[in-house]
């Protein structure tokens, strides 16, 4: 098993026309995703590679049976394009698109939950990958096998750097999800780690925060009451400046709030591991599962 | 992005929130010639984003002309905590009744406005939260429905302020919801808001924090950004579509993804080194990038090392060497850089960088390594 997407997934993709849409829309059907069809309004009738192009997320759906969206139009459009895909009864929206405006993200966000019938991942995420089955986004895949390691992270790089350092030391992963940088993540740890729990296949879980809100600490919580697997954790952003936006629209210590040595202090409080660099995370990582074998 | 005082209150008074008449002045005369205007008493109000000004002497009441004069020579041109004051802002003086507390917050844990409203006005907001937090009353809007004025009446009479000024307060609040929606605002707060003995209820300050990814559907307040009062590496890097912070240290830092250059900052602290920068070139960097990235760094003369650290997942190595032998071709660099490759086409990248033979350049394979290897250039 895996969680999010897999075999079952059948990937609609906003953008597909353009140049980075198309890129990676083939990349995703490469790697064996079923990339069922494509949203550009105004060239709806035209295929991408044999991959057929709808004016709407309503046509789409309709004649392709997609149940996941892959957005990635620029910002200005994302907000709406999500919200179509949510209207058209996609299940699963992973939203690529990086500086979409915080007050759409608080629409979007809100709207999806009072109707409650999509789960949105991102914005400003790098997609979800579950190693052989199928890739939705923009993971390199190469560096990851399949596995027992469920990997959620805030960062993209990152969670290539130990995944990297999973795959040398013979470990692969059962679903790498990628939440995102925003301040407003349609899906967050606990999410995720919710979901590793029940997957049978997932037997450790890796979560990799940064500073900036208080997920990291919400998920220290949920693990303590909810979590029966081993979990290892990493947070970025220790020397980082209070009042900063570090990269990520997220990544800023607000007066007191949301430091890296609060997140870890909180996380360790609950008996999880948190590995002071990456490697250190995926030696853990390694080293726990080493010892379960 | 963060608007100065002034900039505040004049997009108040665009939602109708009373503030006191005022005028900004960028020299002595203009600030003389806006307080004959306003009339005496006002105030002379350094305009720069930092707190504690009045402890810092500048804000000041000016009775006359002479003394307005006075205040304003005074005051431009100080350094209030590192910060130059480049501007004033002239503004009728207000008699004060009581002083509260008001503020919109973008509630990230919520994903909902935070609404606040205490009778401790004046002061450190985070200190009465954290001696009296019973003395900020809290509610959320669903931004789904918007603000109802049942919302501004409850927290009215939860903070307890005057019964007479209930509904004025309560109106202030509304509008000050509207300033966060309509501007797109992550904070607005005003402290203090203020009683006058008229009974009038007054914004006497404004903080308010833009979205900046939202500045396109607001060309006037993207207009108010003023680059002077930037970091020079910083407006470069901004010049150039690059994402840079300035940070107190001598190690110049590149990376690319936010997560992977913080961790980075944060495994050369650990080394014992004190990162330059923060820099992400971004997910796929091509070479005119990383050549822009290289002279951003280097234009900080306190840097005496530089470390690249690359992953490659959407970005190449070898379009990142290829920057970099670029980079030397141009900036000729003076400091040792250290270099990890890793990830996607990492061995053409360290072949490329093999051949170039770049003075002063050593490629290391780790991270751990390669952030103990430039703490040790950096020291010698």
């Amino acid at each position: 098993m895996s969680i999010l997407v897999g075999a079952q997934t059948k990937l609609c993709v906003s953008g597909i026309t353009g140049r980075e849409g198309t890129f990676h829309s083939l990349r995703n059907r490469a790697y064996g995703t079923a990339v069922v069809a494509g949203v550009t309004p105004g060239k709806g009738g035209s295929d991408v590679e044999g991959i057929p192009v709808f004016n709407t997320f309503h046509d789409a759906v309709e004649r392709t049976g997609a149940n996941t969206a892959m957005i990635f139009v620029p910002p200005r459009f994302a907000a709406d394009s999500i919200l179509e895909a949510e209207d058209a009864g996609i299940e699963l929206i992973i939203a690529i698109t990086e500086g979409i405006p915080a007050h759409d993200e608080l629409r979007v966000y809100n709207t999806i939950k009072k109707n409650g019938r999509s789960r949105l991942v991102g914005p400003n995420c790098p997609g979800i990958l579950s190693p052989g089955k199928a890739n939705v986004g923009i993971i390199p895949a190469a560096f990851f096998r399949e596995g027992n390691v469920g990997l959620v992270s805030r960062s993209g790089t990152l969670t290539y750097q130990i995944g990297n350092v999973l795959a040398q030391s013979g470990f692969g992963n059962s679903t790498i999800v990628g939440i995102g940088g925003d301040p407003v993540p349609g899906t967050d740890f606990i999410d995720v780690i919710g979901m590793f729990e029940e997957d049978a296949e997932t037997e450790l879980i890796v979560m990799c925060g940064e500073i900036g809100g208080d997920a990291e600490e919400r998920a220290a919580e949920f693990i303590a009451a909810n979590v029966t697997k081993p979990a290892v954790a990493y947070i970025a952003g220790f020397t980082a400046p209070p009042g900063k936006t570090m990269g990520h629209a997220g990544a800023i210590v607000s007066g007191s709030q949301g430091t890296a040595v609060a997140k870890a202090e909180a996380l360790e409080s609950k008996g999880v591991l948190v590995g002071r660099t990456p490697t250190e995370v995926a030696q853990a990582a390694v080293s726990l599962l080493g010892a379960a074998a | 992005m963060d608007l100065l005082e002034y900039q505040g209150k004049q997009l108040f008074a665009r939602h109708g929130v009373a503030v006191p008449a005022g005028r900004p002045a960028r020299t002595v005369q203009e600030a003389v010639a806006a307080a004959e205007e306003i009339g005496y008493p006002c105030v002379v109000k350094a305009q720069v984003q930092i707190g504690g000004r009045g402890k810092a002497g500048g804000i000041k009441l000016a009775n006359d002309r002479a003394q307005a004069q006075q205040h304003a020579q005074a005051i431009l041109g100080m350094d209030i905590r590192g910060l130059t004051v480049h501007e004033v802002w002239i503004e009728s003086a207000s008699e004060i009744a009581s002083e509260y507390y008001a503020s919109v917050i973008f509630d990230r844990s919520a994903k909902a406005p935070l609404l606040m409203l205490s009778t401790k006005g004046g002061m450190d907001i985070e200190e009465v939260a954290d001696e009296d937090p019973d003395a900020i009353a809290r509610l959320h809007v669903d931004p789904l429905v918007g603000f109802q004025d049942f919302h501004g009446r409850r927290l009215a009479y939860e903070a307890g302020v005057d019964a007479d000024v209930v509904r004025p307060v309560g109106s202030m609040l509304a509008q000050l919801y509207d300033v966060f929606i309509e501007e797109e605002a992550t904070l607005v707060e005003v402290n203090p808001l203020i009683v006058t003995p008229e009974r009038q209820v007054k914004a006497l300050d404004a903080k308010v924090t833009l979205d900046e990814n939202a500045l396109f559907r607001h060309p006037e307040n993207a207009a108010l950004r003023d680059p002077s009062g930037e970091d020079p590496q910083e407006r470069m890097a901004t010049e150039r579509g690059l994402t840079y912070v300035k940070l107190d240290g001598d190690i110049g830092i590149l990376g690319n993804g936010a997560g992977l250059v913080m961790s980075t900052l944060d495994v050369v602290a650990q080394a014992g080194g004190a990162p330059a920068n923060f820099l992400d070139a971004g997910g796929g960097s091509k070479a005119d990038a990383i050549t822009s990235a290289v002279e951003v760094i280097l234009s900080d003369s306190r840097v005496k090392a530089v470390l690249f650290n690359i992953f490659g997942g959407i970005t190449r190595c070898d379009e990142v060497a290829k920057g970099l032998i670029e980079a030397f071709a141009q900036v000729n660099p003076q400091v040792p850089f250290v270099v990890r490759l890793d990830g996607t086409n990492d061995q053409e990248g360290r072949r490329l960088l093999a051949e170039a033979d770049l003075p002063n350049v050593h490629t290391e394979s780790t991270m751990d390594g390669a952030a103990k290897r430039v703490v040790e250039l950096a020291a010698s």
